[in-house]
């Protein structure tokens, strides 16, 4: 394997406490060195990282790869490929393809497929329950032996308040975390945006934040009864962060995660019935937006997730009833993290913690930062270039952002998986 | 002046003055339609295409007869019978109408924000004969005429509109209306029944509806979807009627030359009883009369657009 060495770039660390313009080396596909002026022999590929961030590989733990089942809508080959030009180089794939991923051989199809086609790594997430219908709980042990690292029934929430105990009992004695999905469908019913004013005047149905918040409480509580360790998955709403800071205040074992699109975009995105903004939990008012960025700055919500949510276009081509929820987010989620830097809202260090270095804690890899000997995935962020975002070059499938024509900055410039260049 | 828009969508986005235009341009028109011969060739060698995806029978006669009567050549789609049963979209249905060279295109659809999907991909007027839960624009504006005609004009006229809100294209396209020219708008109907943030489209919220009716000028009675029964917005429709059921008894809150209106099709013994439906108060057929001008007035002004 090549030697490679990334030369004057600004090395950020947080977990080694690290901020420095220093030359890093990877040899056999781990960081080596990070040491000023290093010199190399003539075989070694040199990246000038002048001017430019290098950090901890991205990690991503709310992605959709659609593979199996889906593949209209994205592979596991144009997933990764997206997540690669994020800045992304491992992503954990929510076990809603068809079949879902409720088994041993659905989990080693995925592996084996990233392996071969894949860009970055891939961290399957296993069924909370059989086919992700609320009823049984899955065979978490035989998921955790074939390789996945979490449970989750994302986007059928496990309405069971008994079944949701008994998984989290279970998976606790097998050190998994249990990603929730928190929304009581009998209160959003068929609500296809956030219920508000804007809902009303569009005459479109509404999904109360309250819908989200009771979950989130409900999923709270088991976590303090059993212990099991619990993320609560993309929080929109306001009351659903303060009951996540409450119970962190309480000592409960929870995580939560939020999206870029919580972050910058009310449901007044939605007016002029654009179905690129119809994603759940949907859009919610600007209070709910300032809440879920303080809790982002104070702790309360560990991390970033995307919730990359690829669509075909012919399905987001519909009346917004019936067009699906879901945006893709791999590409555009690092440019707007970096907004938040640039308004003040989070601090480099914080994005780079948030995106990579906590979700690891929570997973419990070894992966997140940049120790010597540690696996050689890096990300290299050119911090100051402006790009348009236009669908047409997003290496998705998906097309399906609300973030078209959007003016953002920072750019990754290179993303290297396991010691290899994998982006651009 | 002239309208900002190739279509009719909303009236949220008309501003006063399009409003107005809209108003005496049927007014205008309403004197043709008194006429012998109620034909004019205004619109003669235009092709107006009716997209009805629900059940109208009100709506799309108005429509066809305001077309007939501009002499425009009217062809009535229906659901049934249609691409669409065959999994077609409706952006490729419309798509290709279009290559047919349509002139108007005027969709009634289920969806809240149909009409303006196509709108945005169509060089055709789209005419929105209401989406969903969303608008129902020209039905407004005949209910505007229809007012106008009795009271000398809309601003500061007390407006109760009552029943289900939450769901009526109908209540939002008035309110909008009512409220840019100047009228005062109340809404009632049980909790469930009134929209998040209503209030904040300048309308106040009233559960009883005596309060609600107390020295109004105009009462809107708005139909009460039975399909909405077994969801507990209200417990049955014996109870909804007990509260909310327009009687003559209740109408004696409102001022005395109070006006009645409805926009079809009523469900007797409900939302309205008859003896206040056929009653004197009522306007109900009147507003059925004068659709067809206020129709006839918008194919005319978004026909003409640009040709001024």
């Amino acid at each position: 394997m090549k030697k490679i060495l990334i030369k004057s770039g600004r090395i950020i660390d947080p977990v080694n406490n690290l901020d420095k313009v220093s030359d890093l080396l990877i040899e056999g596909g781990k960081v080596a060195r990070i040491d000023s002026n290093i010199s190399i022999a003539s075989d070694t590929e040199v990246i000038d990282a002048t001017g430019q961030f290098v950090v901890p590989g991205l990690i991503d733990m709310h992605t959709h790869l659609r593979e199996p089942g889906y593949e209209y809508k994205e592979t596991i080959s144009t997933g990764t490929m997206a997540a690669a030009a994020g800045g992304f180089t491992t992503v954990c794939c929510m076990p809603n393809t068809r079949p879902v991923n409720d088994s041993q051989a659905i989990t080693e199809f995925i592996l084996h497929k990233a392996a071969t086609e894949g860009f970055v790594n891939v961290l399957p997430i296993g069924a909370i329950t059989k086919g992700s219908k609320g009823e049984e709980i899955a065979e978490m042990a035989e998921l955790r032996e074939a390789g996945c690292i979490a449970l989750s029934d994302d986007g059928r929430p496990v309405m069971n308040g008994a079944v949701m105990r008994r998984a989290l009992e279970y998976a606790k004695m097998l050190h998994l975390p249990v990603i929730s999905h928190c929304e009581d469908t009998h209160l959003s019913e068929e609500g296809v945006m956030n219920e508000g004013l804007i809902s009303t005047e569009m005459g479109l149905r509404g999904i109360p934040n309250v819908s989200e918040d009771v979950m989130v409480a409900r999923d709270i509580a088991l976590s303090e009864l059993t212990g099991g360790q619990l993320h609560i998955a993309h929080v929109s709403t306001r009351g659903a962060v303060e009951l996540i800071r409450r119970a962190k205040e309480r000592g409960i074992s929870v995580t939560a995660e939020t999206c870029p699109h919580y972050l910058v975009l009310t449901d007044e995105a939605v007016t002029g019935y654009n179905t690129n903004t119809k994603m759940n939990p949907p859009l919610r008012a600007l209070s709910d937006v300032e809440a879920v960025r303080e809790g982002l700055q104070d702790g309360t919500i560990d991390i970033i997730a995307t919730d990359h949510a690829p669509h075909a276009q012919e399905e987001k081509e519909k009346e917004f009833d019936n067009a699906p929820f879901g945006i893709t987010g791999l590409e555009t989620a690092l440019s707007i993290a970096l907004q938040l830097v640039d308004e003040g809202v989070l601090t480099l260090r914080d994005v780079i913690m948030k995106m990579s270095a906590r979700p690891a804690m929570i997973l419990g890899i070894d992966k997140g930062s940049l120790h010597i000997t540690s696996v050689a995935d890096i990300t290299i962020i050119s911090p100051h270039t402006a790009w348009v975002v236009d669908p047409v070059h997003l290496k998705s499938k998906g097309k399906n952002t609300p973030f078209s024509g959007w003016k953002l900055k920072g750019k990754v410039s290179a993303t290297i998986v396991g010691g290899k260049v994998v982006h651009p | 002046m002239e309208l900002k828009s190739k279509d009719l969508l909303d009236i949220k986005s008309l501003d006063r003055e399009e409003i107005n235009l809209f108003l005496d341009s049927a007014e205008s028109f309403k004197e043709v339609t008194g006429r012998d011969i109620k034909k004019v060739p205004t619109l003669r060698g235009k092709t107006v295409v009716n997209l009805f995806f629900e059940p109208s029978t009100r709506t799309r006669t108005s429509f066809e007869i305001a077309a007939k009567r501009l002499s425009a050549d009217v062809i009535n789609f229906s659901i049934s019978g249609s691409s669409m049963s065959k999994g077609e979209s409706l952006l490729d249905t419309a798509r290709n109408i279009e290559a047919m060279s349509s002139d108007f295109i005027i969709i009634r659809h289920s969806a809240s924000g149909a009409p303006h999907m196509l709108a945005q991909c169509l060089k055709s007027s789209v005419i929105n004969a209401g989406d969903g839960s969303h608008e129902h624009p020209t039905q407004a504006l005949l209910d505007l005429v229809t007012i106008k005609e009795r009271k000398g004009g809309i601003e500061g006229l007390k407006v109760a509109i009552i029943g289900d809100i939450a769901h009526s294209r109908v209540a939002r396209s008035n309110i909008y209306g009512l409220t840019k020219l100047g009228a005062e708008v109340r809404v009632a109907g049980p909790p469930a029944l009134i929209p998040a943030e209503i209030e904040s489209t300048g309308v106040s919220v009233f559960y009883n509806l005596k309060e609600a009716l107390s020295d109004v000028d105009v009462i809107m009675v708005l139909r009460l979807q039975l399909e909405r029964q077994g969801k507990n917005y209200f417990p049955t429709t014996r109870e909804y009627a007990r509260l909310y059921c327009l009687t003559a008894e209740r109408i004696r809150d409102a001022k005395e030359d109070v006006m009645i209106m409805h926009p079809g099709p009523i469900n007797r013994g409900i939302e309205i009883s008859p003896e206040v439906a056929d009653g004197l108060s009522s306007v109900i057929l009147e507003q059925v009369t004068n659709g067809i001008a206020v129709r006839m007035g918008v194919l005319y002004l978004l026909g003409g657009r640009g040709e001024a």
